[in-house]
């Protein structure tokens, strides 16, 4: 025999959500693209820069547009200072593609334009798979890498100072951890 | 020892006398089949009788004495030679001497105490059974009759809603609420999801249900977890301001009710996990107990008349410490 009395499953009363809110731009825009691959040098000294373009409303960052040239090692030192310094785990890069540096191809090697395609598009994943983590985006590497001209490979590896909260902000004391995998 | 009741010469068998009356009830075996068994609570009479059938009529079966146990016992399946009785009773039925025809031997267990509820898991059963034996000098005849125990609470006095306010500071701030902490197994978990701050991407939202039987003890404690069910509550990006309802029914799901430090042997229970995944296939999650109980049925005219004495004269605890009262919880 099944209960007489149906369980009340009505939803629970929630504040209703201001308009703005609803309709306003969301809170999480970041897009970044790679393109624009330019071959620089001559001969053995040639290699490849991608132009690494970043637009963001996210506070963290300082800047909501920006756009700078790296090439591959960049990429490779970003992913060893991430390592490191951060508790994440990071996405592998398009691979380093050593057989195609050595001599006597047939082909371009790593200039050949459907080898740089693949790594342009490998790059825009890894970027964007790194930028959007909140860990990843304390750290100041990642933001040298995306927002300063150059990388100085000689700064000193650290935390982001976080946004200061203005005066009477009420910040609840029992709010908990989500915990991130 | 032969187990299923057939020595050489005679067929043992156990009958309950409230065969026709009492209810089945469904319970996994340890390889994950489903079998119906006889149903019990906590005071219930156990009475019925031992019968035994000569294959042989002219053969006489010489025996060392005849007697029915009830046992309830919990076996971890790592220490499978120890089980740990926590009920042990015995009836002797016939003294040493020959059974010359086939015969039945009345018993009865008055009032058991059953503690417990029956659990098969993981790691570790708990049963109850009824077992006659007849004793002989080499090969004893032993004959086994499960049955499967439930444990029931009344609504609990207090049940107050779970609300609490988590994240990542400056990228995800969500309050979670779930409308009580405490369920029965046929109940509907009611919350929503508001969210205050919304800086990732989030793709969808799920709310799983994760059992964890936990055995042994001390430096040898052992967690098995296990995800009873997955439900998606969001598909898509939220913002801010927005609410998302929560409405599970759990009769859907194989669940137990919560089993605390039973024997101080083992624990099965029950997290609610709420899991938000961003459109990296990142994962942040928040883990909350619930407590789960049985609601008995309503009681019902044809209930056997030992039952209704059984459940006027017990007061028993339940495993949630709350008091039970056997004359059963219905609306």
């Amino acid at each position: 025999m099944s209960d007489t009395a149906v369980a009340d499953t009505r939803r629970l009363n929630s504040k209703p959500q201001d308009l703005t809110d609803a309709y306003g731009p969301p809170s999480n825009f970041l897009e970044i693209d790679i393109f624009n691959p330019q071959t620089v040098g001559v001969g053995r000294a040639r290699f490849t820069t991608y132009e690494v373009r970043m637009r963001t409303n996210l506070p963290i960052f300082k800047l909501k547009e920006s756009c700078v040239r790296r090439r591959y090692s960049d990429f490779e030192w970003l992913k060893n200072e991430l390592e490191r310094d951060s508790k994440i785990v990071v996405p592998p890069l398009p691979g380093k593609a050593l057989k195609r540096q050595l001599p006597f191809r047939g082909d371009e090697g790593i200039f050949e334009e459907s080898f740089i395609e693949e790594r342009r598009q490998g790059l825009e994943q890894f970027i964007n798979k790194i930028a959007g983590h909140p860990l990843a985006q304390n750290e100041r590497c990642l933001h040298m890498f995306l927002q300063e001209e150059a990388i100085d490979r000689n700064y000193v590896p650290g935390k982001v100072e976080k946004e200061v909260k203005p005066k009477g902000t009420w910040w609840p004391w029992r709010i908990g951890r989500l915990a991130l995998s | 020892m032969s187990f299923f009741g057939f020595g050489q010469s005679v067929e043992v068998e156990i009958l309950l006398n409230d065969a026709e009356s009492r209810k089945r009830a469904e319970h996994k075996t340890e390889d994950g089949k489903k079998e119906k068994y006889f149903l019990f609570y906590d005071g219930e009479t156990v009475s019925g009788k031992v019968s035994l059938a000569l294959k042989n009529p002219n053969k006489r079966l010489e025996h060392q004495g005849i007697k029915i146990e009830f046992i309830g016992q919990i076996e971890l399946y790592y220490d499978r030679g120890n089980h740990h009785e926590f009920v042990s009773l015995v009836k002797d039925l016939a003294r040493p001497g020959e059974i010359s025809q086939s015969q039945a031997f009345d018993f009865e267990f008055t009032h058991v105490e059953k503690p417990y509820e029956s659990y098969t898991g993981q790691n570790v059963k708990l049963r109850y059974f009824l077992r006659a034996t007849i004793s002989r000098r080499l090969n004893d005849v032993v004959k086994e009759m499960d049955i499967v125990v439930h444990t029931l609470s009344t609504y609990p006095e207090l049940n107050s809603s779970i609300k609490m306010e988590v994240g990542i500071e400056d990228c995800l701030h969500i309050e979670f609420e779930y409308n009580k902490s405490k369920y029965h197994l046929k109940d509907v978990i009611v919350g929503k999801i508001y969210f205050l701050l919304v800086r990732i991407k989030i793709k969808h939202m799920e709310i799983d249900i994760i059992k964890r039987e936990t055995t042994g003890t001390g430096p040898n404690v052992y967690h098995e977890n296990d995800t009873i069910a997955k439900y998606e509550i969001m598909d898509g990006a939220p913002v801010r301001g927005e609410s998302i309802p929560i409405r599970l029914f759990l009769a859907g799901y194989e669940l137990t009710p919560t089993m605390r430090d039973i024997n101080k042997k083992f624990s099965v229970r029950y997290y609610l996990n709420l899991v938000l995944i961003d459109e990296e296939e990142r994962r942040y999650f928040k883990q909350q107990e619930v407590v789960l109980w049985r609601k008995g049925d309503i009681v019902r005219k044809s209930m056997s008349h030992q039952a209704a004495i059984a459940s006027q004269r017990f007061e028993g605890t339940t495993s949630l410490g709350e008091k039970s009262v056997q004359s059963w919880a219905f609306d």
